[in-house]
């Protein structure tokens, strides 16, 4: 383990991040650039259609990358939120005469509601759960759009939708909608790597581990799902505008597959990907006409496309071509190694920081923790010892919340945290790591960190993405890792995911971090910079409960143990005096 | 009164219908913990199979409805090979994707091969009903009542009583000690697959001479079935048949009393209530979390 001072040269002023806007100066141009092509252009009418349903189009398939590819969740409704933004646009500028811009802001209102109604019944359950919905939802607005005809007009559709006063040439609208989607494209981006877009693929990676880090995960995915379902009534908004007629068929459910194909084909994971898709999956049709003459054969071309690319190509044509040009392209931003971690449990609550009060957790008929009181010192190291199958790694689940306990009270630092879930739990203080190590996959250690940072209440943070990057870093530096900040999880070893995960649940300056045997697995070498690991952060006034099995790394780190056997606690004191009490010498070696 | 008994028998037609098709889903959500998305195709595909055969071809009734099961026993091990086999070791989002894909596969193949017009399939018998007292009692609901009881009880029978049975729960269970016991798990997973496209075509056989033969049949079907296994209670089989049979009945006094154009909403409205107010269904228990 490096000592912090082995990454300080690396603070080279380029480090600093360039004005957000001022990076991201090429994609505005280049967009600049774009929407002139479409205001000056002259496109046959053919030409301009395909360009006008591409660009809507596009909008639509950005819905799906955020909610399928950011936040791993299945929406296959797109086309029903498509259908209320452009029927809001139609119905209100033709049969209302309402301004447009009001019907579409009405149309994205009406898909965000729908969105997140949908979401909110829905999310807290699994993802089949989700699909058969937005299935039935689909088929429900088909139902609706054909059968009021007093509203909709029904199956004959909604002719003479209105434009804008501004954008009244078909030229002009669609330099608008090129705008829109360099607009969206550039959100969606971005999104990424806001909190909330971290946030959303923390979910997709590891509902588990997010809670635990402190991410609301029901509050991520009903945003994911209403964002996309918004994106897609403006989409619907814009296109109503660009064809002047809409009908049911053009939001069926088959609609929403063809949406689904595009962002798959494309990559679900970028907004690039989107666009890609979108424009392979409207040329292509255009180019092989012929195939038109029989119903249903695209769509039968679209289904096995569909299984094809999950098979062969998970990650879409953009993915693919991503990591084919990995090493061509330039490596990311180097970061400075940030200050000395610096770490300040929060003391609102009295010398005790958490107090256990009989704590019991059954499953079923089975006792797994029953009856435990457990009272942790501030500033002290804790462990919690036992045989396997003794209840430790069960009573950690419920002390942060992963698992609802029967009976009893936890108190952290002053708060009642008992009924309170994982992530809020988190927000009042509480750190821990997993004994089957728990990173977000896909994103990089720095990425890993950040979000631990990001915690709720975490008081060290100061505004912006470079104060958070600058805790993140000086994380990973306390635990030797800072200078491979930007790999991927999946390059480093077994030891050093866990110093990542040490070091996301340090980034967060938690009150009380509770380590799940942090020893399994690791090398004997690996093993003592662990211990001296623990020292370091015990040196810095952070109070620690251990669980593990190494005896010399817990009696030599902690000062004060807890022993359970069969669910129950059967001794708790001193280290040395616990460790010679008859019930536990006889718990772990047997009685004679 | 009289019209009450009518629907009702009507309900528990239309029910059985669903409690067949959820009972498929239930069977592979257990084996796999993957909801087949195309399980209403294989109604739809069983249904057209019966049209080629019995209709077209002119072939003898039972021998056409031998040959559909056959061929659905086909695309089940199909199914099972093309589109679940491959990415069993993916995480379900991968998977359902899939079985969406092939969905709108088999649906769209079926309509580029026979075209968007509804088919006609006769009934298994020539008297059309019988009059008991104040209701008529269809035949062919009376069919689709029967087999559905014989199926539940057969079901009951093959999965308690049978070696094969037991295998396959075991199975289901848990993969891993399964094939440390000897269990070929990959064997049971195709039986799984082709019981459960057998039992989607019997559904879509039955049910094809009171509905159209039509490309939409699969995917309302498949949504009233799951709807029931959300009511009835996530992976349960009992649940799958209640839920199934009250949606029946549901719907058709709903198409009675309220509207018929929305006939098909009343599952969704249903479904959503169940989401709501009691996720876990009518027999699930509430699933506990796994850390």
């Amino acid at each position: 383990m490096s000592a912090p001072s082995e990454n300080m040269p690396m603070a080279v002023p380029t480090a600093r991040a360039k004005p957000l806007l001022l990076r991201h100066l090429p994609y505005f141009i280049g967009a600049t650039v774009l929407v002139a092509l479409a205001a000056t252009m002259q496109f046959d009418g053919y030409i301009h259609n395909i360009l006008m349903q591409a660009t809507t189009f596009a909008i639509a398939v950005f819905g799906l990358s955020v909610v399928l590819g950011l936040c791993g969740q299945i929406n296959l409704a797109q086309a029903a939120f498509f259908g209320l933004g452009a029927y809001a646009v139609g119905l209100g500028t033709s049969d209302y005469h309402l301004s447009y811009w009001l019907c579409l802001a009405g149309g994205c209102v009406m898909a965000l509601l729908a969105g997140a109604l949908l979401g909110m019944s829905t999310l807290r359950l699994g993802g089949h759960y989700l699909a058969m919905v937005t299935i039935s939802f689909q088929q429900i607005v088909t139902l609706v759009m054909i059968n009021t005809i007093w509203l909709t007009h029904g199956p004959d559709g909604v002719p003479r939708i209105g434009r804008p006063d501004l954008f009244q040439s078909s030229q002009s609208y669609l330099a608008f909608c090129v705008a829109m989607l360099a607009l969206v494209g550039y959100f969606v981006w971005h999104l990424s790597d806001t909190r909330l877009g971290r946030a959303m693929r923390a979910v997709r990676d590891n509902e588990l581990a997010a809670g635990v880090v402190g991410i609301d995960i029901f509050r991520t995915k009903v945003s994911a799902f209403a964002l996309s379902a918004v994106l897609g009534g403006l989409a619907g908004g814009l296109f109503a505008g660009g064809f002047a007629y809409v009908s049911p068929d053009q939001f069926s459910f088959a609609e929403s597959v063809v949406f689904l194909t595009m962002s798959l084909l494309g990559g679900v994971a970028s907004p690039i990907g989107s666009a890609i898709g979108t424009g392979l999956l409207i040329l292509i049709p255009e180019w092989l006409r012929f195939l038109k003459s029989v119903p249903g054969l695209y769509l039968a071309i679209y289904g096995l496309s569909v299984i094809l690319i999950i098979r062969y190509m998970p990650d879409g044509i953009w993915g693919f071509v991503n990591i084919a040009t990995e090493r061509w392209r330039a490596k990311a931003r180097v970061h400075a190694a940030g200050p000395a971690l610096q770490l300040v449990p929060a003391t609102v609550g009295g010398d005790t920081v958490l107090d256990v009060k009989g704590l019991a957790k059954y499953f079923g008929g089975l006792k797994a923790v029953d009856q435990v009181d457990i009272a942790v010192r501030r500033g002290s190291v804790h462990a919690l010892i036992g045989p396997n199958g003794s209840g430790k790694t069960t009573t950690l689940n419920v002390l942060s919340g992963l698992y609802k306990a029967t009976a009893g009270r936890v108190v952290l630092d002053g708060t009642d945290v008992t009924d309170m879930p994982p992530h809020q739990r988190a927000a009042a203080g509480l750190g821990r790591t997993f004994q089957n190590i728990r990173l977000f996959r896909s994103m990089t250690a720095l990425e890993n960190v950040v979000i631990g940072a990001e915690r709720p209440g975490n008081r060290l943070i100061g505004q912006g993405e470079d104060a958070l990057n600058d805790r993140a870093m000086s994380a990973l530096t306390f635990v030797g890792l800072g200078t491979r900040a930007n790999e991927l999880i999946s390059s480093f070893s077994y030891g050093h995911q866990r110093l990542i995960e040490i070091a996301r649940a340090l980034a967060a300056n938690p009150t009380l971090l509770l380590l799940d045997e942090p020893a399994a697995g690791l090398n004997s070498s690996e093993k003592l910079e662990l211990h001296e690991l623990l020292k370091r952060i015990a040196a810095q006034g952070l109070t620690i409960l251990i669980i593990d099995h190494d005896m010399t790394l817990v009696s030599e780190a902690a000062q004060h143990i807890t022993v359970l056997n069969f669910g129950r606690r059967i001794a708790d004191g001193e280290s040395m005096a616990v460790l010679r009490h008859p019930d536990v010498v006889s718990a772990y070696l047997g009685t004679e | 009164m009289d019209l009450v008994l009518q629907l009702l028998f009507t309900g528990i037609g239309i029910g059985a219908v669903y409690a067949l098709v959820a009972l498929g889903f239930v069977l592979i959500f257990r084996a796999t913990n993957v909801v087949n998305f195309a399980q209403g195709e294989f109604s739809m595909v069983a249904a057209y199979l019966m049209v080629v055969f019995a209709v077209d071809l002119g072939w003898p009734y039972w021998l056409s409805f031998l040959l559909a099961l056959a061929g659905m026993a086909l695309l089940g091990a199909i199914f099972n090979l093309g589109v679940y086999y491959p990415l069993r070791h993916r995480t379900f989002l991968p998977v359902i994707i899939a079985t969406i894909g092939a969905s709108i596969l088999l649906a769209n193949s079926v309509l580029a091969i026979y075209g968007p017009q509804p088919q006609v399939l006769e009934g298994w018998f020539e008297t059309p009903g019988i009059q008991l007292g104040p209701v008529y009692l269809d035949s062919q609901y009376l069919l689709i009542i029967t087999v559905t009881m014989i199926l539940v009880v057969f079901n009951y029978w093959f999965f308690e009583h049978t070696m094969l049975g037991k295998k396959l729960q075991a199975t289901s269970q848990d993969k891993e000690m399964a094939s440390l016991l000897g269990i070929s798990v990959s064997t049971m997973i195709m039986i799984t697959f082709i019981y459960s496209a057998v039992l989607g075509g019997l559904a879509g056989i039955l049910v094809a001479p009171v509905l159209f033969v039509s490309i939409q049949m699969g995917s309302t079907i498949a949504l009233k079935a799951f709807a029931a296994t959300i009511i009835g209670g996530f992976g349960d089989v009992a649940g799958a048949i209640i839920g199934g049979l009250a949606l029946g009945i549901i719907e058709t006094f709903g198409a009675a009393y309220i509207s018929v154009p929305y006939k098909d909403g009343f599952a969704f409205l249903v479904l959503v209530l169940f989401l709501v107010f009691r996720p876990q269904g009518i027999f699930g228990e509430r699933v506990a979390e796994k850390a």
